[in-house]
Formats: structure tokens, sequence, C-alpha cells
């Protein structure tokens, strides 16, 4: 690991100072992404600020009919909350799926989704469920939020603070776990709400992406039949030692119609 | 270069660390703490699992810094003087290992799964066991012992 200046913040203003004056700073959330990328020496940092201490990003409200959990709140807290597991189930099905229990213990909701990773939960989640991404800037509604292979629409010195998740009629996530590392080789989250139906496919592709020919049949029909005849196109997917394309794509319908049959 | 002082194994620990130093580096280069060891150095095999604020984490992915403050538990500080923690007693009564080089981040993650699950299954066990690698593949006797460890610390 290259060396590097360490900052704990206390605010998020304070952290948000700190990275803007650095000459390439970057935030730290959980590291269970950033400390091995620093101990691969594929990312170099002047300076490192750390989120861990800001008690205003943590925790997990009801605000009407959305659950809103902040940024720093870690996965087994969002696996283990009883509200998360009254209003939206799968979610917290999601959460208890990450990795293993250490990566839970530190792992934050806010540094998977400003990571994005290709093969990451949470945003599957982010997208299906319709929600927004709150920042010390703005809030983003999730459509807008993940651009492309690690890269998402936060700016510079943008931090994400909160998400607040629409509380679905049912929603279910089910993935195609690699056995190794946990990640998805393919996980599809489905959510019903009344304004409609939406289908994310992650770990297929570079980025997470909504099925929307999935999206139109489920409207009318929500069964795992009505998406019988809808084929995933291979075309633009990943493919790796782990799996084809072609599998990926094959794994999209198989892992739709699991979520469709979990959700009910 | 950053101080750091937390609390490990129930006693004040400071030193002064470059801010890339990894916990794992602390607790065994500068506590002499030896018995968290460094498998794959890539937060795969567990080897490294301590408890922080009573929580499963692998050290060789936290900084030590990041540590600054906390209330750490490593291997050796579960048995009172000759007397083995009842977990680390399953581990031998089951022969729970076979070189026993995975063996202290088995013990702590096992402690963790039992704060959670006071009466973990042979199933729920082998899933927490997600982040922890035998290499000697022994971990049908690890379940085992963890399900007794288990048992012996509800009594």
């Amino acid at each position: 690991m290259y060396d590097f200046h360490y900052h704990k913040a206390k605010s998020v203003a304070e952290a948000a100072s700190l990275v803007g004056k650095a000459a390439d700073g970057k935030l730290v959330a959980g590291g269970m992404t950033l400390i091995p990328a620093l101990k691969l020496r594929l990312s170099k940092p002047s300076d490192l600020v750390d989120l861990g201490g800001i008690a205003e990003l943590k925790g997990i409200k009801k605000d009407g009919n959305a659950v809103v959990i902040g940024s720093m709140t870690r996965h087994i807290e969002v696996a283990e909350s009883a509200e998360v597991k009254q209003a939206i189930p799968a979610l917290a099905q999601l959460a208890a799926h990450i990795g293993d229990p250490a990566v839970r213990n530190r792992g934050t909701l806010g540094g998977s989704i400003s990571n994005n990773d290709p093969a990451a939960d949470y945003p599957a989640a982010v997208l299906a469920l319709n929600a927004t991404i709150v920042t010390n800037k703005r809030k983003i509604p999730a459509d807008q939020f993940f651009k492309g292979m690690f890269e998402t629409a936060l700016e510079a010195g943008e931090i994400v603070t909160s998400v607040s998740f629409p509380i679905p009629d049912k929603a279910a996530y089910m993935k195609f776990p690699n056995p190794a590392s946990r990640y998805a080789i393919v996980g599809v989250f489905v959510a019903k709400a009344k304004d409609g139906v939406r289908v994310a496919v992650t770990g297929a592709g570079p980025v997470v992406f909504r099925q929307k020919d999935m999206e139109a049949a489920l409207a009318k029909t929500f069964s795992a039949d009505a998406i019988k005849g809808v084929a995933q196109k291979s075309s633009g997917l990943n493919a790796d030692i782990h799996a084809s394309a072609e599998y990926r794509a094959h794994l999209v319908g198989v892992m739709a119609k699991r979520a469709i049959q979990a959700a009910g | 270069m950053p101080s750091v002082s937390m609390t490990v194994n129930g006693k004040k620990a400071s030193g002064t660390v470059e801010p890339r130093t990894l916990l794992v580096q602390f607790l065994r280069e500068t506590l002499a703490l030896t018995g968290t060891h460094v498998g794959c150095d890539t937060s795969q095999c567990g080897c490294c699992v301590v408890l922080v604020n009573g929580d499963s984490v692998k050290s060789c992915t936290m900084l030590a810094v990041q540590a600054d403050g906390a209330t750490v538990t490593t291997i050796e500080g579960l048995a009172k003087g000759d007397e083995l923690h009842p977990m680390q007693a399953a581990f031998r009564e089951h022969h729970g290992l076979q070189c026993g080089y995975c063996t202290p981040g088995m013990v702590m993650s096992a402690l963790d799964l039992v704060k959670h699950n006071k009466k973990p299954s042979e199933q729920q066990i082998r899933e927490w066991l997600e982040g922890n690698l035998c290499r000697c593949t022994g971990y049908h006797n690890i379940v085992k012992a963890i399900k007794a460890g288990a048992e012996a610390m509800a009594k």
C-alpha cells in the first residue's frame, strides 16, 4: 500500500471540505473494496477521509411510505433491522447475503452504491425499488445514478448521506452467486409498486440495468409465466472465466422467474 | 505519524503507526499478539478475524487508525489463565483443527455467530463460515466444534 494522509471526519461538511482540499482525496466508508484496492496499489490517494465517525450518516427510519437508510449503515444492520424486515423484507434478505459476516460487519450501503461494482447487490435494490439517493448537494433518482462500470452521477466531493426506498407492494431478490466471493454472477431484483413493476439486473452487464421487456410483461400479469417468452439478449453482457455472456443472459431469465415466485 | 490507542483484550494499548498500517500488523508487530494470523491478505480466508467492538472483522482489511478508540478482542483474550474459553475447549474436544492455521479466525468468527444466534444449526454454522477457509478442508469437525461450543456457552 502506498502511504497517504488519514483524516477521520466528524461531520459531512468536514469530510467534504477535507476531500476537496486534498490533492487527490478519497472517501472511505466501510473500506471493503477500497482497502483491498489500496493493498494491490490499484489506487494511490494522497488523502483518505474516513466517514466512519459521522453519527448523522448512520441509522434506519421509516418516513411515510419509505424506508430511509443512512449511507454509513452497515449491511448487518440492514439485514437485522426489524423495520426493514417488516417493510421491505427483500432488502433485508439482500443485505444478509452480501459477502460474508465480516464484510457485512464493515461494509455499508453508501460505500456499495458509490463504488458501483457491476456485480454488487445493492444497486439492483436501489434501481428496482426506484429509490432516491440523497447527497450533501441534492437528491438523485435511481434511474440517473448508476452511469457505468464503477461510475455514478456523483460529482467530486459529493457524499451520499442516505437512500430513501419507497415501500413496494411486493418484492424479491434472487442471485446466482459466485461460489467464492458471493458477488452476483447474475442478480435480479423484482419490485411491484403502485406505479408499476421494475426489474433490475446486476452482475450481468457492465452496470446494473432495468429489464424493460420483463417489466412490460409483468405489468400485465405479475407471474413467472408472464416472462416465459421474454428473452434477455446476450450482446453487451459480461463474459469471464465464471460465466459466458450467453450463460448470464440465460441466468437473467431464471433469476427473474425465481424472484417473481418468491415475491408471490 | 498518527498515534492510536485501543483496548485490546481488556488492556489499554497504544502506539504510533503509519496511516497505512493494517490492524493485523499493529496487533502482530507492535503488540506481539501473533495468535491472529495472516493467511491470504486479501480478505478472503478469515485467518485474521478479530472482534472489533464485538463484531467479527477481517483485521487485514481494516486500518489500525480506523480502530482508534475501539475495543478489540483477539484469540489471546479468550482463555482465563489456563482455563480455555468454552469455544476453544470445544475445538480441542472435537478435533476442530488439523494444522491449526485457520483456527484463531474460526474461533473468533464462531463467537460472533453465537452473539447473533445462541443455538445455531449445522446449516447456519456452515453459512456463517462463508468467510473462513480451512486449507486442510477439515470443516466437518470445525462445524461440530462450533455447535458444541455454542451449547457449552449457553450453560
